[in-house]
């Protein structure tokens, strides 16, 4: 199956930590698709809190999103819109 | 005197209050071992279902924590949620699994080992804050380890009765707990005085110690022990001297509180009729009933800083607001005084500053981390300015060195007025302002600073600190820091002086302000206002409604005349007890601060202060 896949800049204030990539990481899980964070060719599981705060993204981090599965582009959709709108932060 | 078998631990008192009892010993963390055992084949399913199992369990644990005390601390609920997210992660679950199922380990040897890697990934983070969060990662995977062996959820309440509870750590939850089954107290080899569990344990009221090193080694359940909150101190099976000792300190807290009590709502007025204001410093916004109920006229000093630290993101601005706006409306129509952010960038998560300083109390800091970081500083003005309209609002500025800082929080003050105008949001046109004088040069030019703001607030903490050169952490010098010093009694000579000058309130919102044995020496200065820990407020006001502004000055001046802060201390062990008896009758305790033991009691003839 095609992998999606959709670049992002970190936008929020606080970048990606506790709450942010809990939020993240919940979102992600709504879907059957397999979603990754990629920066710097480091990979982490978008369905793991520990690995997406490994990566330890802050604010202007350019990340890609990569998904996998039938509703790949949705899932892709939908958490770059969360990252755009900064997690409904600022 | 002391039985061969005693021992006195020594660590950070966390919150305080003199317990005795029987020590629960939760036994050391079960992660840790190294035992391992290579699986047969068939019994490989078997331990996968004991794994998730467990990790049912540990969830099931954790949502029920939320769920009871949902009401109780909502504050604390996205740690345990948090929680709940990391105990399925893929990192530690997954990965433990795996170990079981493709290369037959024990369950116990395959999460110690999915830890061990968490923990390396965990280390390569540069940022401060998030490499911490490991310690999250241990408690969370704690909690499968003890279900893998069995255990229920932590009780500490064994055969109806009541223990202090030991541990090499404990996470947020098991402080609900305990709360929920009235243990005496406790006490832990880790966490630091503003942990969330020392924070919560304060708000609780459970007296605690933590960071009590090695503790552990020479615990044993059932052994009566002696847990000291106010000093640090635990006592470990004591003799029946130390127990006799402790039993009639306990009773005479109580005596004293009792006694005390009634001083909580009556005016702080000397017999001559000289009025100081006395206020509360509040750590949390939800302690602000229990600083009316103790007589508070309003809060002298509100530390902003628990909204950003141990938060894995710096708050929003209307996450601020919210805390701030209900404070002030809590409080009205008494002052609330909100200090902005003082802290160093080390300790914020997320902002991030730059981290490693050789010399952090020297370094980027309060209004100097602020003022550096105008955005973040900008969102608390206009959250603070948004929130005036609720009440009487005060806000402080940390740690100023110079007039210079002073003018740029001027002008951001002045932006943040300007947005807020265009956007047509409301905010009192009338804030005081005032700034904490902690720093010996703002103390030199506190003439200047005066004619620019509206009171001044010592900060004495950080200036005998600072005036000294002492770290108080530090266990080779801490013995020389010395409230008493004739520096730091000028230099409160001088501001008060100053500020009066230009006619504007002088307080201090240090630990000093606090400690009985200091009110007659303050009142004397010439303090306007006293700011302390809510607890403290009715022993403070009974000795000012027990002393004369005359005799105040008399003895602040004999004490400014002295060479030395043995000079002052002497002088102060001879004259508190002859002036004052039925205050240090007994020795005087009630809320004794260990800064007082320490003042008083170094020399022997302070012995009889003791509390």
């Amino acid at each position: 199956m095609e992998c999606l896949e959709k670049k992002i800049t970190i936008a929020n204030q606080c970048g990606l930590h506790g709450r942010a990539s809990a939020k993240l990481v919940e979102t992600a899980r709504c879907f059957a698709a397999e979603v990754w964070l990629v920066r710097d060719g480091e990979e982490a599981d978008g369905k793991s809190i520990l690995e997406v705060m490994a990566l330890a993204c802050t604010k202007g981090t350019p990340l890609t999103i990569k998904a996998r599965g039938t509703d790949a582009e949705e899932a892709l959709a939908i958490l770059a819109s969360l990252v755009e709108n900064k997690f409904g932060e600022d | 005197m002391t039985s061969s078998n005693s021992l006195t631990i020594y660590g950070i008192g966390a919150s305080p209050g003199i317990v005795i009892g029987p020590v629960l010993y939760l036994g050391r963390r079960k992660s840790g071992r190294r035992s391992h055992r290579l699986l047969g084949t068939e019994e490989v399913a078997k331990e996968v279902e004991r794994f998730c199992g467990a990790t049912s369990r540990a969830e099931a644990q954790l949502v029920a924590v939320r769920e009871t005390f949902a009401d109780n601390l909502a504050g604390y609920a996205p740690i345990i949620d948090s929680h709940i997210l990391m105990l399925r992660d893929r990192m530690l679950n997954a990965r433990a699994l795996a170990l079981i199922e493709r290369e037959r380990h024990d369950a116990e040897w395959a999460l110690e080992q999915a830890l061990a890697e968490a923990r390396q990934v965990f280390a390569r983070i540069e940022d401060h804050y998030l490499r911490e969060r490991v310690h999250d990662v241990e408690q969370v995977a704690e909690r499968i380890f003890r279900c893998l062996a069995g255990e229920e959820e932590q009780r500490f309440l064994v055969a109806g009765e009541k223990h202090i509870v030991a541990a090499q750590d404990f996470a947020p939850e098991d402080i609900l707990h305990m709360a929920a089954e009235q243990v005496l107290g406790f006490f832990s080899e880790k966490g630091g005085e503003t942990s969330h569990v020392a924070i919560m344990a304060r708000t609780l009221g459970i007296p605690s110690v933590v960071g009590a090193d090695e503790a552990l080694r020479q615990v044993v359940s059932g052994d009566l022990a002696i847990l000291d909150g106010g000093s640090g101190r635990i006592i470990l099976r004591p003799s029946r001297e130390q127990l006799d000792q402790y039993r009639e300190y306990q009773r005479r807290q109580q005596e004293y509180s009792e006694e005390v009590a009634i001083y909580t709502h009556l005016a702080a007025e000397t017999r001559d009729g000289l009025r100081v204001r006395i206020e509360a410093n509040l750590e949390i916004a939800e302690e602000a009933r229990q600083a009316l109920a103790s007589g508070a006229a309003g809060i002298g000093l509100f530390r902003s800083e628990y909204s950003y630290l141990g938060k894995k993101e710096l708050p929003g601005e209307d996450e601020l607001f919210m805390v701030y706006q209900g404070l002030l409306s809590r409080l009205a129509p008494f002052p609330v005084t909100i200090r902005t952010l003082d802290a160093g960038g080390d300790k914020l998560l997320a902002g991030g500053g730059p981290g490693g300083e050789a010399n952090p109390a020297l370094g980027l800091r309060a209004i100097r981390f602020s003022l550096r970081e105008p955005g973040i500083f900008k969102v608390q003005l206009r959250a603070l300015l948004r929130a005036s309209v609720h009440g009487r609002l005060r806000i402080m500025f940390p740690m100023l060195a110079s007039l210079c800082e002073l003018k740029r929080i001027k002008e951001l003050l002045g932006e943040v007025r300007a947005e807020l105008g265009r956007e047509e949001i409301p905010f009192s046109a009338s804030i005081p302002i005032g700034i904490m004088i902690e720093v010996p040069s703002a103390v030199s030019i506190a003439d200047v600073l005066a004619r620019e703001v509206d009171f001044f607030s010592i900060g004495t903490n950080d200036l005998i600190q600072y005036a000294l050169a002492i770290d108080r952490g530090n266990e080779h010098v801490a013995q020389m820091y010395e409230p008493l010093h004739p520096a730091v009694l000028r230099m409160i000579r001088q501001v008060v002086e100053a500020g009066h000058q230009a006619g504007i309130e002088v307080g201090i919102c240090g630990e000093m302000a606090g400690e009985i044995s200091y009110v007659p020496l303050l009142l004397g200065l010439g303090l306007d206002q006293l700011s302390m820990h809510p607890l403290a407020i009715p022993y403070v006001k009974r000795m000012v409604r027990d002393s004369t502004a005359e005799e105040a000055e008399a003895l602040s001046l004999e004490l400014l005349g002295c060479a030395s802060a043995q000079e002052v201390h002497n002088a102060l062990v001879d004259y508190l007890p002859r002036r004052y008896p039925e205050e240090f009758r007994n020795g005087g305790i009630g809320y004794l601060r260990k800064s007082c033991c320490t003042v008083l009691c170094k020399s022997g003839g302070g012995a009889a202060l003791q509390g």
